[in-house]
C-alpha cells in the first residue's frame, strides 16, 4: 500500500511538473512578445500547480523549486516592464487580479520585490503588506513554502542598518518586525501540521515535519544575519519574541528544534549576556522535549567560547554563568518529573565539563556539581540503567582527565558520594580509571589522609562490596585488577618516615579487609614498601629518651609480622615464607637478633607444616640456606639451632640428587668469607662428605633400579665444592682428598655400567681444564694447585 | 651481528609499578633478536610485554614468578656463543663469583647470565664471561642497597661480543661498554 502511495505521488508530481512546464512555455512566449496580460495569465496558471495537496513535503519541494526558477524570470520581466514605462504600483495592483489566491500571492511577492527595489514606496510598508497578505494561505504546507518564498525574495531588501533600504521611515525595527512576524506565522503553520490528518499517521507526519523544519529555522538565521541586531536589540526584542513563540506553541518538536536553532545561529557572546532569559525558558518547555541534549549543547558552546578567548572569562564571572546554569538544571529536573536518571546525570556531566573548562581553578564549583548530582540521585538506590551508568563514569572521569592528578579529585568531598550510586561492576571500572590516572601521570600520593581518600574511591577493588558473588568474577580480570592495586601501592610514598609509616598503616588496614583472594596480590607490595622504610631508618641511632611515638624499625617489623601472618593463615605458604626471609634479612641489617630469629622461626614453621610439594621444598630450602648464609646477627646458639635445622631439612628432601645438592649448599653456612669467626673447616668437610655419601647412595639406587650407575654429575659438583673450599684455604680440604675424588670420577666414567652422559663429561672436562688453568696461573694459586695431578 | 637483550628481576608489581619510562622508550620491537631474562618478572603482563619486543624470549625461573613452567636453568646457542641462563637464588652464596663459575662449568657455556642480586656485574672469568644485568626496574633488594635500574644489550658478532650496560642514574641513562673476545681454545664442543 505504501508503495502504491509512493507511485501515485510520482505520478502526481510528474503531472504537476508537466502542467508547470506547459504554462511556463506559454508564459515565456508572452514575455518574449512583451504581452503582459498573457504573461500574467500563464504565470498564474503555472503557479496553480502549487495548489496541490497530494504531495509530501519532499515532492512538493521539487515542484516548488521549479516554480521558483520560473519566478526569477517573472521578476526580471516585471523589472523590464517598469523600465518600459509600466508603473510598479500598477503592476502591484494588476497581479492581484489573478483568480486564485496562491498564484496571486506568489506574484504579489515577486512584484513586491521589484517595488521595494524601485524605492517608490517605503520598504517597510510593502513588507508589512506582503507579510499580512500571506495570511490568506492557511494550508500548512502551501503556507510554509509561500512564506519561505517571501523570506527568500525579501532578505536582501530589509531596511537593515547600512542597507540602501534604510531611511527615515524605514528602520531596523521594521526589518526585525517583518522577519519576526513571518517566523511566528510559519511556526504556527508548522505546528498546526501536527494536528492534521488521522492519528495513526503520526509517525509519518512527524517525519514530514522534521523535513520542513529548516524552512522555519531559516528565519532565525536571517535574524542573526541582520547587521542591526546588536546585543541590546537581541536582548530586548528578538530573543523575547522568539522565545515567546517557542513557549506558546506548546509543541515538543518545534521547541526542541527552535531552542537548538537559537543556540546554533546566534553568537555565544549573546547567549552569555542573555543567559538568564534563555535558561528561564527551559523549565517551561513540554515534558517530552529532550532538554538535556539542547542544554548540554549550550554548555559545550559556552566552554568552547571561553577556551577561544581569554577576555571572555570576566564576562562569565560577571553574569555568574555557572550558578545560573546550575540553578537552571535544578529547575529543569524539577519541572520534568519524568526525566530519567540518565537525563539528569547527563546534564550534570555537561555542567561539570563546563565548570572544569571555564573555571579550572574553582574546584568548589566542581564539588558543587557533584553535590547537586548526589542530591538528584539520592533516594533512587543503585543505578541500573546502563546509559546513566556510562554518564556517571564520564562525570567522574572528567576531573581526572582535566587535572591529570588524582590528588585534585581527592579534594572533592562529593566524589565518593556519587560512587555510592554505582553498581559494583561499575564501581570497579571507576576504580580502574582512578588507578590508571595515577599510573599514567605518575602521581605520588604523599599523605595518609590522601591515601584514605584514595582507597575510598577504589574500594570496589579493595574488598567485596555487598552482594558480589565470587564465582561471577573472571579469574584473569580479577588478577589484572589486583595487580593494578599492587602497582598503585608503589605510588603511595613520602620521604618523611613518620608520614610514610602512617601511609603504610592506612594501607594495611584497607588491604586486610580484602579477604583471602586479594591478600596474595596486595601483601607483597606493602611488605616491600615497609622494607624500604626500614632500610631508610636503618643505622639511625635510636634515642632512648626520645619520642616514644617515633617510627622505628622495630615497630615496622611488628606490623610486617602481622600482615605476613595474614598471608600465611590463608594459607599461601610459599609466598609468606619468602617474605619472612626478606624480613629476617632486613632485621639482620638492623642488628635486631630476636626479630630476625622470630622471622626465621615463622619461615621454618611454614616449611615444616605447609610446604609439602617436593619442587616447592627444593626452592624453599635454597632460599632458607641462601638467606641464613648471609645472616651475621645471630649468636652461636641461635645460629646453631637454625643451621642444624636447615641441614636436617636438606637431608630429608625426596630425591637423592636434591638432597645431595642441598647438603653441599649447607657447607657454606659454616664458612663465610668475610667473617673470621665463621670459618669452621671441619663442619664444611662433614657436609661435603655427607653429600658424597648421598651421591654414592644415589648411584647404587640407580644401579638397582635401572641397571646403570647413573650420572657422575653429582660427584663433579662435589669436586667443584672441594676445589672452592680448597682455594678459600680451608685446611680440612686436602690435595689427597681432591685427587682421590678425581680418580673416583675418572674410574666411574670408564666403568662399563655407567650411562653415557655428555653433559657430565663436558662438566668434568671443563673442571679439569679449570684446574689446569689454575696450575698455569702461577703465583699463590698456581703453587696451591701444583701438587694436584690431572 | 646479533643483538641480545638481557634483563631480569623486574619484580612487577611487588616492588616496582613498571619499567622506567626512559627504558620503555628505548626498547622498541624489531631491533632485538633474542631476549634472555633472568626471571622474577613476576606476572604475565610483563611476560606479554617482553614478547612484544621480541618473540624469541628465554626466561629462567625466579623465586617470585607466578608462572611455574619457566626452567631453573637454560642454555641457548647464539652464533658462536653458548649462553647459560639461571636466576641465581639456587647458587649459594648468592652472587658469589666462584660459585657462579662452577655453574658456568656445569652448563659448559661461554657466557653465563644470572640475576637475583639486583647488582649489575660483568666478569671475565677463565676465558668466559659471567654477567648479571641487575634489576631492570631498580627493585628493592635485601642484597644490594641503592639499586639503579639497569639492563644489558649484547652485540654478538663472530667471536666477539660487546656488552652494553644501560643504567638509569638520577633520571639519566648512562651507557657503559665491555668488550669480550672468545679464544678458540675455550670453544666448547
Amino acid at each position: 500500500m505504501m508503495a502504491g502511495v509512493a507511485e501515485d505521488e510520482e505520478k502526481w508530481l510528474a503531472a504537476g511538473i508537466a502542467g508547470l512546464q506547459q504554462n511556463a512555455f506559454y508564459m515565456h512566449r508572452a514575455m518574449d512578445s512583451n504581452n503582459l496580460r498573457d504573461a500574467l495569465k500563464y504565470s498564474a496558471q503555472m503557479l496553480s500547480e502549487l495548489r496541490t495537496s497530494k504531495l509530501s513535503p519532499h515532492k512538493y519541494y521539487e515542484l516548488y523549486m521549479r516554480a521558483f526558477d520560473e519566478l526569477r524570470k517573472v521578476e526580471i520581466f516585471f523589472k523590464e516592464e517598469t523600465q518600459r514605462g509600466c508603473s510598479v504600483v500598477d503592476l502591484y495592483e494588476l497581479v492581484q487580479h489573478a483568480g486564485n489566491i496562491l498564484p496571486r500571492l506568489y506574484l504579489l511577492c515577486t512584484v513586491g520585490s521589484v517595488y521595494i527595489k524601485s524605492k517608490e514606496a517605503p520598504a517597510k510598508d510593502i513588507l508589512k503588506d506582503l507579510v499580512e497578505m500571506c495570511r490568506g494561505i492557511q494550508h500548512p504546507l502551501r503556507g510554509l513554502f509561500l512564506r519561505s518564498y517571501l523570506s527568500q525574495v525579501s532578505r536582501d531588501k530589509l531596511p537593515d542598518i547600512g542597507s540602501e533600504y534604510e531611511g527615515d521611515a524605514d528602520t531596523i525595527m521594521d526589518a526585525v518586525e517583518f522577519v519576526l512576524q513571518n517566523f511566528t506565522e510559519m511556526n504556527k503553520l508548522w505546528v498546526r501540521m501536527q494536528h492534521q490528518g488521522p492519528a495513526r499517521e503520526k509517525e509519518r507526519r512527524e517525519k514530514e515535519r522534521s523535513e520542513l523544519r529548516d524552512l522555519v529555522g531559516k528565519n532565525l538565521h536571517v535574524l542573526s544575519q541582520i547587521e542591526g541586531v546588536d546585543l541590546d536589540l537581541y536582548k530586548e526584542t528578538v530573543l523575547p519574541r522568539v522565545l515567546e513563540q517557542v513557549v506558546n506553541c506548546k509543541d515538543d518538536i518545534a521547541q526542541h528544534y527552535l531552542m537548538d536553532c537559537i543556540i546554533q545561529v546566534f553568537p555565544d557572546e549573546y547567549h552569555l549576556q542573555t543567559l538568564e532569559i534563555l535558561l528561564d525558558v527551559f523549565p517551561q518547555l513540554q515534558p517530552s522535549v529532550d532538554i538535556k541534549t539542547v542544554l548540554s549543547q549550550l554548555m559545550e558552546r559556552l566552554s568552547n567560547y571561553a577556551a577561544l578567548s581569554a577576555e571572555a572569562l570576566p564576562e562569565f564571572l560577571q553574569v555568574e554563568a555557572f550558578s545560573k546554569l546550575n540553578n537552571a538544571i535544578g529547575k529543569v529536573i524539577e519541572a520534568q518529573a519524568d526525566m530519567p536518571v540518565f537525563g539528569a546525570v547527563t546534564l550534570y556531566s555537561s555542567l561539570l565539563k563546563f565548570s572544569l573548562h571555564v573555571h579550572p581553578d574553582r574546584l568548589d564549583y566542581a564539588d558543587q556539581v557533584l553535590g547537586s548530582c548526589v542530591k538528584q540521585l539520592s533516594g533512587r538506590g543503585k543505578i541500573e540503567d546502563s546509559k546513566a551508568t556510562k554518564q556517571i563514569v564520564a562525570l567522574l572521569s572528567a576531573p581526572l582527565e582535566k587535572y591529570n592528578n588524582v590528588v585534585t579529585a581527592l579534594k572533592l568531598s562529593n566524589y565518593p558520594r556519587v560512587l555510592e550510586y554505582l553498581d559494583n561492576e561499575t564501581n570497579k571500572v571507576m576504580a580502574s580509571v582512578v588507578i590508571q590516572s595515577v599510573m599514567k601521570n605518575n602521581t605520588r600520593i604523599t599523605t595518609a589522609e590522601k591515601v584514605e581518600a584514595l582507597f575510598e574511591l577504589i574500594k570496589g577493588l579493595i574488598k567485596d562490596l555487598d552482594g558480589t558473588a565470587h564465582d561471577e568474577v573472571d579469574e584473569e580480570d580479577f588478577k589484572e585488577e589486583q595487580n593494578s592495586v599492587a602497582r598503585l601501592i608503589q605510588m603511595l610514598h613520602n620521604d618523611d618516615p613518620e608520614e610514610m609509616f602512617k601511609i603504610i598503616s592506612a594501607v594495611r588496614k584497607h588491604i586486610l579487609s580484602g579477604g583471602s583472594k586479594r591478600l596474595p596480590f596486595t601483601v607483597p607490595p606493602l611488605v616491600f614498601s615497609s622494607l624500604k622504610l626500614v632500610r631508610q631508618l636503618q643505622g639511625q641511632e635510636e634515642n632512648p629518651f626520645g619520642d616514644e611515638a617515633a617510627t622505628t624499625p622495630k615497630k615496622i617489623f611488628q606490623l610486617l609480622n602481622q600482615i605476613i601472618e595474614a598471608l600465611a593463615n590463608i594459607p599461601v605458604p610459599d609466598l609468606a615464607l619468602r617474605l619472612y626471609l626478606q624480613c629476617a634479612e632486613a632485621a639482620n641489617d638492623c642488628d635486631l637478633e630476636p626479630v630476625a630469629y622470630e622471622f626465621f622461626t615463622q619461615a621454618y614453621i611454614l616449611y615444616e607444616e605447609e610446604i609439602s610439594d617436593s619442587k616447592a621444598q627444593i626452592t624453599a630450602i635454597h632460599l632458607i640456606i641462601g638467606t641464613l648464609q648471609r645472616m651475621h646477627v645471630f649468636g652461636v646458639e641461635n645460629r646453631d639451632t637454625l643451621t642444624h635445622k636447615a641441614t636436617g631439612y636438606s637431608a630429608k628432601l625426596l630425591k637423592k640428587p636434591d638432597q645431595c645438592r642441598a647438603v653441599y649448599a649447607c657447607s657454606h653456612l659454616f664458612w663465610v668469607d668475610d667473617q673470621d669467626n665463621m670459618k669452621d673447616g671441619e663442619r664444611v668437610l662433614l657436609c661435603l662428605k655427607r653429600a658424597l655419601r648421598i651421591a654414592n647412595a644415589a648411584q647404587q639406587m640407580s644401579n638397582v633400579t635401572r641397571g646403570t650407575t647413573g650420572s657422575v654429575t653429582l660427584f663433579v659438583e662435589i669436586l667443584n665444592k672441594y676445589l672452592y673450599f680448597f682455594e678459600k684455604g680451608n685446611p680440612q680440604i686436602t690435595v689427597a682428598a681432591i685427587q682421590s675424588l678425581i680418580e673416583v670420577i675418572t674410574c666411574e666414567m670408564q666403568s662399563d655400567t655407567s650411562a653415557a652422559d655428555p653433559t657430565a663429561d663436558a662438566f668434568f672436562a671443563s673442571t679439569l681444564r679449570y684446574i689446569q688453568f689454575q696450575k698455569q696461573k702461577g703465583g699463590a694459586a698456581g703453587e696451591k694447585y701444583g701438587p694436584i695431578k690431572v | 651481528m646479533v643483538l641480545v637483550l638481557a634483563l631480569g628481576d623486574l619484580h612487577i608489581p611487588h616492588r616496582a609499578p613498571d619499567l622506567p619510562a626512559k627504558f620503555k622508550s628505548m626498547l622498541v620491537p624489531g631491533k632485538i633478536q633474542h631476549i634472555i631474562c633472568t626471571g622474577n618478572l613476576c606476572i604475565k603482563e610483563v611476560h606479554d610485554y617482553l614478547k612484544t619486543l621480541c618473540p624469541d624470549l628465554h626466561i629462567a625461573r625466579g623465586e617470585y614468578d607466578e608462572d611455574s613452567r619457566y626452567p631453573e636453568t637454560k642454555t641457548i646457542t647464539i652464533g658462536q656463543f653458548k649462553v647459560g641462563l639461571c636466576h641465581g637464588h639456587q647458587v649459594i652464596p648468592w652472587g658469589d663469583l666462584d660459585s657462579l663459575a662452577m655453574l658456568q662449568r656445569q652448563l659448559d657455556v661461554d657466557i653465563l647470565v644470572t640475576g637475583h642480586t639486583h647488582q649489575f656485574t660483568a666478569y671475565k672469568h677463565e676465558g668466559g664471561v659471567v654477567i648479571n644485568p641487575g634489576s631492570a626496574t631498580g627493585a628493592h633488594s635485601s642484597i644490594t642497597y641503592d639499586v639503579n635500574p639497569s639492563f644489558i644489550l649484547m652485540d654478538i658478532d663472530g667471536l666477539r661480543v660487546v656488552v652494553y650496560v644501560y643504567e638509569l642514574i638520577d633520571g639519566e641513562v648512562k651507557v657503559d661498554k665491555i668488550d669480550f673476545k672468545k679464544t678458540t681454545a675455550t670453544t666448547a664442543n
